[in-house]
């Protein structure tokens, strides 16, 4: 099967120079573009019907369409790759990010170009240093050679690219909070309406994106939108970076089909659960999403598939709880996460979130009392979707509310039992 | 008083700015390169070159958690606390760094060597428990490893 994200990463090898990704046809889909209009790339992109891989599943099309065009439009428009992998138990970016800068660079320049962009910027973790090296000199050799900077291969086209490390915090990787930041602000967000797209990064058009969407925009380019879709495995198109980590024999990153079932990834290619662990409970796609239980290991790992078995994909990086874990300390260690990285812009957020944390701490220290679940239950309404300015606490509320269902027993136990059963 | 140096990296940063106060993250990362980390008096200065008052870019450095405020040793060790790496042995692994340096969270050894501090997911999860030593990523961290790790800082 086709694998093209991860076709030009060897990894007992350096990435590929500029000199060597063109000779295995790095760069085709950039002298392609040059042949057709924005307009049509952003069309062979809605056609491919590639979904963002940041988390959201946006249509990355429809994204796109609401940039305003031509000579009417406020300049400069900017195109922003989302590189500030910071979601518990994702780290699938970070292997685009140092073994393929090409790659990357070149979905960049195709989707500035669809977006008719002058500005490009990878906004990076602080922490992925290794990364913004590769990236540097990537970038270095692309101006050197003329597919970056001024009348790009004589086309006329214009983009420049910067590198931006951040300086920590979560709320940096949401698309508001990571223009905040941008300029030079603490990582707050922004209301929407207005969409980045109309009213972005200095108030001009920008498109925030993930590294992985960006790095199928070459290929989509190059081969089309049927081919993308033949790629998968469900309605959903293209290959996809999926991920284990936890208990399993053999954690990992995997490129498989869109679609291909959480059972198929966590037997097949992570080898199953290590001796002397069961497989409790599996959360899809990073910290944000709901915890799903045995009945849903034939689920097809696709948005809509997810979304149905009452999950999110998400970002598709899986964390397994086995049943020597207490699932109270699971939820405890994501809501303590989730508390520290609140920017404190909103109330329930910022006070909501502390509080759950202080009632778990009591749980697994023993001096949980009757009526704590019943708190943590209202906080799931109370932090759910639109009740706050951004989705950080509904996304806290995803592991917390799944763990009350599939493991109410646990939590009643450690009220009933004053202490925590699995120390 | 801003060095030589420091005026230059941070004039160059307001060079390719949009607004002044977009640089501001940039410039104050610039002094931690220089400095290890943000002393007031270096926060003023930076807020006078960026035309902030020293209210508004502390608001900045005391947002980002890798911006410091308080001195570090010469060397910061960055555990991550999240869930995969809970899971694999994060715990152990933070009583053995503890106890070999004699320092908790936000502390610095006495020798000024190391800081120790928490940090959220750092992308290494199927590689669990990881750490960060200054720009050097380990994982996964056995107990067994460590003196060898703090070794190589020595």
């Amino acid at each position: 099967m086709e694998k093209p994200l991860t076709a030009n990463i060897h990894l007992d090898q350096e990435p590929l120079t500029l000199g060597a990704y063109e000779r295995v046809g790095g760069y085709k889909a950039v002298r392609k573009i040059f042949t057709m209009s924005p307009q049509k790339v952003q069309e062979v992109v809605k056609a491919s019907n590639l979904r963002g891989r940041g988390g959201a599943g946006f249509p990355t099309g429809q994204k796109w369409s609401i940039v305003p065009m031509g000579p009417a439009a406020r300049r400069p428009k900017y195109l922003v790759v989302n590189a500030d992998e910071m979601e518990p138990g994702t780290f699938k970016d970070r292997l685009l990010l140092e073994n393929d800068p090409h790659g990357l660079i070149e979905g960049i320049i195709a989707s500035a170009y669809a977006i008719e962009a002058e500005q490009a910027l990878i906004f990076i973790r602080w922490e992925y240093k290794f990364a913004i090296r590769q990236l540097t000199r990537a970038i270095a050799e692309a101006y050197k050679n003329h597919y970056l900077g001024t009348n790009i291969l004589g086309s006329g086209y214009t983009l420049d690219l910067r590198i931006h490390a951040s300086a920590g915090r979560y709320m940096c990787g949401e698309e508001t909070g990571l223009l905040n930041a941008l300029e030079g602000k603490r990582a707050t967000p922004r209301a929407k309406p207005p969409f980045p797209q109309v009213v972005g990064l200095y108030g001009k058009p920008t498109v925030v994106n993930n590294v992985e969407t960006i790095a199928c925009i070459p290929h989509i380019v190059n081969n089309g939108a049927t081919w993308f879709k033949a790629l998968s495995k469900s309605a959903d198109s293209g290959t996809k970076l999926y991920g284990v980590s936890g208990r399993v024999k053999k954690p990992g990153l995997w490129e498989l089909p869109m679609g291909t079932t959480i059972r198929e990834i966590l037997v097949e290619h992570a080898g199953g659960m290590q001796e002397g662990f069961a497989f409790r409970g599996v959360i899809p796609g990073g910290a944000s999403t709901d915890i799903l239980a045995k009945d849903h290991l034939d689920v097809k790992m696709d948005f809509d598939s997810v979304l149905k078995a009452g999950s999110r994909l998400g970002t598709g990086t899986m964390i397994v709880l086995d049943d020597k874990t207490c699932p109270v300390g699971f939820v405890h260690n994501l809501i303590k996460f989730f508390a520290r990285e609140s920017c404190g812009w909103c109330t329930p957020c910022r006070d909501g979130l502390p509080w759950l944390e202080k009632i778990l701490n009591s749980l697994e220290d023993g001096t949980g009392q009757p009526g704590d679940i019943e708190i943590l239950d209202d906080h799931c309404k109370l932090l759910g979707p639109g009740n706050t300015f951004c989705a950080l606490a509904p996304g806290a509320m995803e592991p917390l509310q799944s763990a009350l269902k599939y493991f109410r027993e646990d939590f009643n136990r450690h009220i009933q039992e004053k202490k925590c059963p699995w120390k | 008083m801003l060095s030589v140096k420091e005026k230059k990296e941070i004039a160059d940063v307001l060079s390719h700015s949009t607004t002044k106060e977009s640089a501001s993250i940039e410039s104050l990362n610039i002094i931690q390169c220089h400095r290890g980390w943000v002393p007031d008096d270096a926060l003023k200065d930076v807020a006078a070159m960026l035309d902030m008052s020293s209210h508004d870019l502390d608001a900045v450095a005391t947002f980002y958690s890798l911006i410091f405020r308080k001195p570090v040793g010469k060397h910061t060790i960055l555990i991550c606390d999240s869930v995969s790496c809970w899971i694999m042995g994060y715990h152990p692994l933070l009583d053995v760094i503890k106890t070999k340096l004699g320092i908790g969270f936000g502390e610095t050894t006495p020798d000024k060597q190391f800081t120790l501090l928490p940090v959220a997911c750092l992308g290494a999860c199927d590689r669990a428990p990881a750490i960060m030593i200054d720009d050097d990523l380990y994982g996964p961290v056995t107990r067994e490893m460590m003196d060898d790790i703090l070794g190589e800082y020595k």
